[in-house]
Order: structure tokens, then C-alpha cells, then sequence
């Protein structure tokens, strides 16, 4: 097994400083939608100078560059103890070099490690061994902002009248929306998991964000909720900033999953419009970077 | 669009509407949740004793503050190793957070702009009427290119509460803002909110 170290530390690198095409698209399209001469556009062509200036200089895109979330796929024989150990000397180094800005805060103390890293969770990373001689690692960098408007329902939620039913998860979504106004950085991408546990349920959020936007879920039923959802959501108004406008979500992505017949949760995890995630994929000797 | 340059006169923001794109200018400070509980259990409630250099901290943001500037930012910033600092990226946080504190924080240093993002509560908005200030927001996100305004970093104080939370003392030129709440008791987000709570009412009743 190689040491992928530098491949990891050029994968944070461009997670951070370089918006995947499909979100950047996105973006422009939502530029677009806006009324010339109001603030909504004016943040949206903020946005988009950013978004290249980022790029061109190599900084972060946004400040926070949140927790650092991996998905490893590993195919079977590879050490996942020596892969942890790469990727942290690669988080390490990434700060360093202020890809990263230290992020890790002991809870307990109040004392920030300064190199990102902390405990078992921080930087996040999920192993999975799967089939063929394929390493796959995505990156997601999420930022405490978007983190802080996520939100968790167990239906039936009274205040909503919201059922144990789709009509139920479509009125708490649209209530996360409207709870989170401007604050988690909008437009933004929900991640919206269905059943689970507590957990699981808000680990399903996030692993829907890893959904390119343009790729519609595989399910009919939850394409069309996808779609139903944005457009309502567009249509409350809140707008680039929170400051009004046309865009308010990019896109929903949904993951349904199993529950328990006690439990009924709706996770909803707010992605901000930097929605920073790349892949690394090696392949034998080659490594490519989506 | 207005240029704005630090110290802020009260002409200044009195003629700042909702709406208004901004571009200040001059000496402001960076401070976020560790700063805003400092300041406000140290010197305002009091409710913790001042330790090492607090005193000599309060004693030199105090100028600073006074008709100035304070920017919810946690940046990124090179050159820690050396002492010879530079802003790589520096959008603002969430203002929401510091909504228990700010109104006392305003009144305390005479502190004339609140910069950040996502806009704060009625006390804030009550503070922008009576101190008269202003809360101006920044493009959230936008960390390179507000980065790129910073003309230098000229001091850093508390650096033991972490880069992010640190306050980072920085020249800024033409940083690019919006007020979204003036000192005439306007507020942006408090408008898109009851807006939104229209629509969002009409969706649940389909």
C-alpha cells in the first residue's frame, strides 16, 4: 500500500478552494434568476467572484472550512488504521499550509488543537470495504454556519401538523427552511434523510449531499418530492443572504432509509452555497481528482 | 453606495437605510463567541474577575471600538509561525449568536457598526436606534475575496482563544457591505422572516 499523504493533502486542497463545476453552475443559474440592480444579485455576483478568485489564488473559498467529513471506500487488504494515520498527517499539514483553518475546539477545555486535529470525530472519517480494486475518498467540507440551522423532526410534529406520511416530511422540510432564513449561508442544498435512528438518520443527511446537483434521485416518488420541495422553497422568498430573492435552495437531496415503528425522524442538514466536495479516486498507479 | 471610513460619525449612520451597499474603510476588530462572552462577563455584567492582561486588552480596544467597527469573523490566517501575519480568508459568521450580548457590547464601547451575516434580534435592532448603529452585512462565503480588503493585520489580542476566536486588529479598504438593519428601527430580516411566514403559511394550507 502507497502513502497517499500528498494525494490527501491536494485533495483538501482543492476541496477547499475549488467549487465543483456542478455547484458553480448552479449558482450562475441562480445569479441569473435575480432582478438586475437588487441586493439578491449583488450577492450572487459576490459569490461568483469569489468562487474565482478562490480558485486562482489557491485560499479558501469560505472561512470555514468546518469539519473535515471523509468517505473512504476501500477495496479488501487495505490498512484503514494506516489510511487514518495518512489522512490526519495530511489535515495537519493542510492547516498548515491554510488550506484549513484550525477548527477543532476541545469541548471540555475550550482549547483549540491549532491543527484540526481532535478526537475520533474530528476530522470525521467512514470506512467502507467494497468490492474491486478501486480507493475511492470523498471530501466534504462543512461549515459550522449551515451545520448550526440543521435540524432534526420526529413526526407527528402538532405545531406543523405534520403525519407520518410524505405530506408530513414535505411541511417540516419547508419549516427548516424557513426556520434557517439567511443563516446558513443561502442558496444553499438541503441534505434531507427519511427513517433512522437519531443517528443514522442525520448521517443519511449528509451522505444525500454527496448527490451531484444535477443528478435526480433514483427513486420516482423521491425525485418528484426533490423537486416539489425546492420550488416551494423558492417560493418563500428569503433569498441569496436572507436579503429576498428568487433562490433560496439550489436543490433537495433525499435519502430514505428504515426506521424503527416507534420512531419517525426527518433530518434535515442545511449545506451553505459553498457546498465543498470532491473525490480521489486511485487506480492503481493513477489518482484522479473529480 | 456609501464610503464609510472608521472612526463612524453619527451623520454617518443616521443617513444609512436598509438597502444601502456600503464600503468602509479604516481600523476595525475581529471578535466572535469567546469575545462577546469576555467582554460581556468581564466588563459588563461582571460577572468574572479580570485576569492577566484583560485590563491591559480592555484598555487598548477601547479607543478602537469607540465609534467603530466590530466584525463577527473568524479568518484564516498565514504567517503564525513568524508573528508576520496576513488575512487568506475572512467572510463573516453568524451574527445570531452574539444577539444575547451585543445591545449591552454597543452601548458599553459606543460601537457604531455590528458586520456579519445572517442579521440579529430586536435588542440589536433596538441598540442601531439608540446608540445610533448600524448593522452591515457581509457576503457570507466570500472569504477570499473580503480576504483581499484586509490592507494589513496591525495587532492580535487574546490568541490563546484560538485563530478563529482571537481579536485580529486589521486595516480593511472598501470592504463590500449591505445594511440590513439601520438606526431607524428597519430590520431586512426581520421583513423577509414575517414574508416568509405568509408564503409558508399559503404552502401549508395547499
Amino acid at each position: 500500500m502507497c502513502d497517499l499523504t500528498h494525494n490527501f493533502i491536494e485533495l483538501i486542497r482543492l476541496t477547499s478552494t475549488d467549487l465543483p463545476p456542478d455547484v458553480e453552475q448552479a449558482l450562475t443559474e441562480a445569479r441569473d434568476r435575480e432582478s438586475p440592480g437588487s441586493a439578491a444579485k449583488s450577492a450572487m455576483d459576490t459569490i461568483l467572484q469569489n468562487v474565482a478568485m478562490a480558485r486562482k489564488n489557491s485560499t479558501p473559498i469560505c472561512q470555514d472550512t468546518g469539519t473535515p467529513i471523509f468517505y473512504v471506500q476501500h477495496p479488501e487488504g487495505w490498512s484503514t488504521q494506516a489510511l487514518r494515520e495518512q489522512i490526519w498527517t495530511a489535515v495537519a499539514e493542510a492547516t498548515t499550509r491554510t488550506y484549513l483553518r484550525p477548527n477543532a475546539v476541545n469541548a471540555i477545555s475550550g482549547v483549540n488543537s491549532g491543527n484540526n486535529l481532535g478526537d475520533d470525530a474530528f476530522p470525521t472519517i467512514h470506512f467502507e470495504e467494497v468490492k474491486g480494486d478501486e480507493l475511492i475518498v470523498d471530501l466534504m467540507l462543512k461549515g459550522g454556519g449551515c451545520e448550526n440551522v440543521g435540524v432534526q423532526y420526529s413526526l407527528p410534529e402538532r405545531r406543523l401538523g405534520a403525519g407520518r406520511d410524505m405530506e408530513g416530511v414535505r411541511k417540516v422540510v419547508l419549516d427548516a427552511v424557513h426556520q434557517a432564513q439567511g443563516m446558513g449561508c443561502a442558496p444553499g442544498v438541503l441534505g434531507v434523510a427519511i427513517g433512522g435512528d437519531r443517528g443514522s438518520s442525520y448521517y443519511g443527511s449528509k451522505e444525500a449531499l454527496f448527490r451531484k446537483m444535477d443528478e435526480p434521485n433514483p427513486d420516482p416518488q423521491l425525485a418528484t418530492l426533490e423537486e416539489r420541495l425546492t420550488e416551494e422553497a423558492n417560493q418563500l422568498g428569503i433569498g441569496p443572504m436572507g436579503f429576498g430573492g428568487e433562490t433560496t435552495l439550489l436543490g433537495v437531496k433525499i435519502k430514505g432509509m428504515h426506521r424503527l415503528p416507534a420512531s419517525f425522524f426527518v433530518s434535515v442538514s442545511y449545506m451553505c452555497w459553498a457546498h465543498r466536495r470532491r473525490r480521489m479516486i486511485v487506480r492503481g498507479s493513477e489518482i484522479l481528482y473529480l | 453606495m456609501y464610503n464609510l471610513s472608521v472612526p463612524i460619525s453619527d451623520e454617518d449612520i443616521l443617513q444609512l437605510k436598509v438597502g444601502d451597499s456600503v464600503s468602509l474603510s479604516g481600523v476595525i476588530i475581529t471578535g466572535r463567541d469567546t469575545v462577546h462572552k469576555w467582554m460581556f462577563d468581564t466588563f459588563i455584567k461582571k460577572t468574572r474577575q479580570p485576569e492577566a492582561d484583560d485590563l491591559e486588552i480592555y484598555q487598548a480596544i477601547k479607543p478602537l471600538l469607540n465609534a467603530g467597527a466590530l466584525y463577527h469573523c473568524g479568518p484564516v490566517v498565514a504567517g503564525l509561525e513568524t508573528g508576520d501575519y496576513r488575512f487568506v480568508a475572512a467572510g463573516p459568521t453568524t451574527s445570531i449568536r452574539e444577539e444575547p450580548y451585543q445591545s449591552d457590547i454597543m452601548h458599553h464601547f459606543n460601537l457604531k457598526a455590528v458586520i456579519g451575516k445572517g442579521g440579529m434580534g430586536p435588542e440589536t435592532l433596538a441598540a442601531c436606534h439608540q446608540v445610533p448603529g448600524a448593522y452591515l452585512h457581509a457576503i457570507g462565503g466570500a472569504a477570499s475575496l473580503i480576504a483581499q480588503t484586509v490592507q494589513r493585520v496591525i495587532d492580535v489580542h487574546k490568541l490563546e482563544f484560538g485563530v478563529p476566536e482571537a481579536m485580529w486588529v486589521i486595516e480593511v479598504k472598501d470592504l463590500p457591505l449591505v445594511v440590513t438593519m439601520d438606526a431607524h428601527n428597519n430590520s431586512i430580516h426581520a421583513e423577509v422572516k414575517t414574508r416568509s411566514m405568509v408564503e409558508l403559511e399559503k404552502l401549508f394550507a395547499l
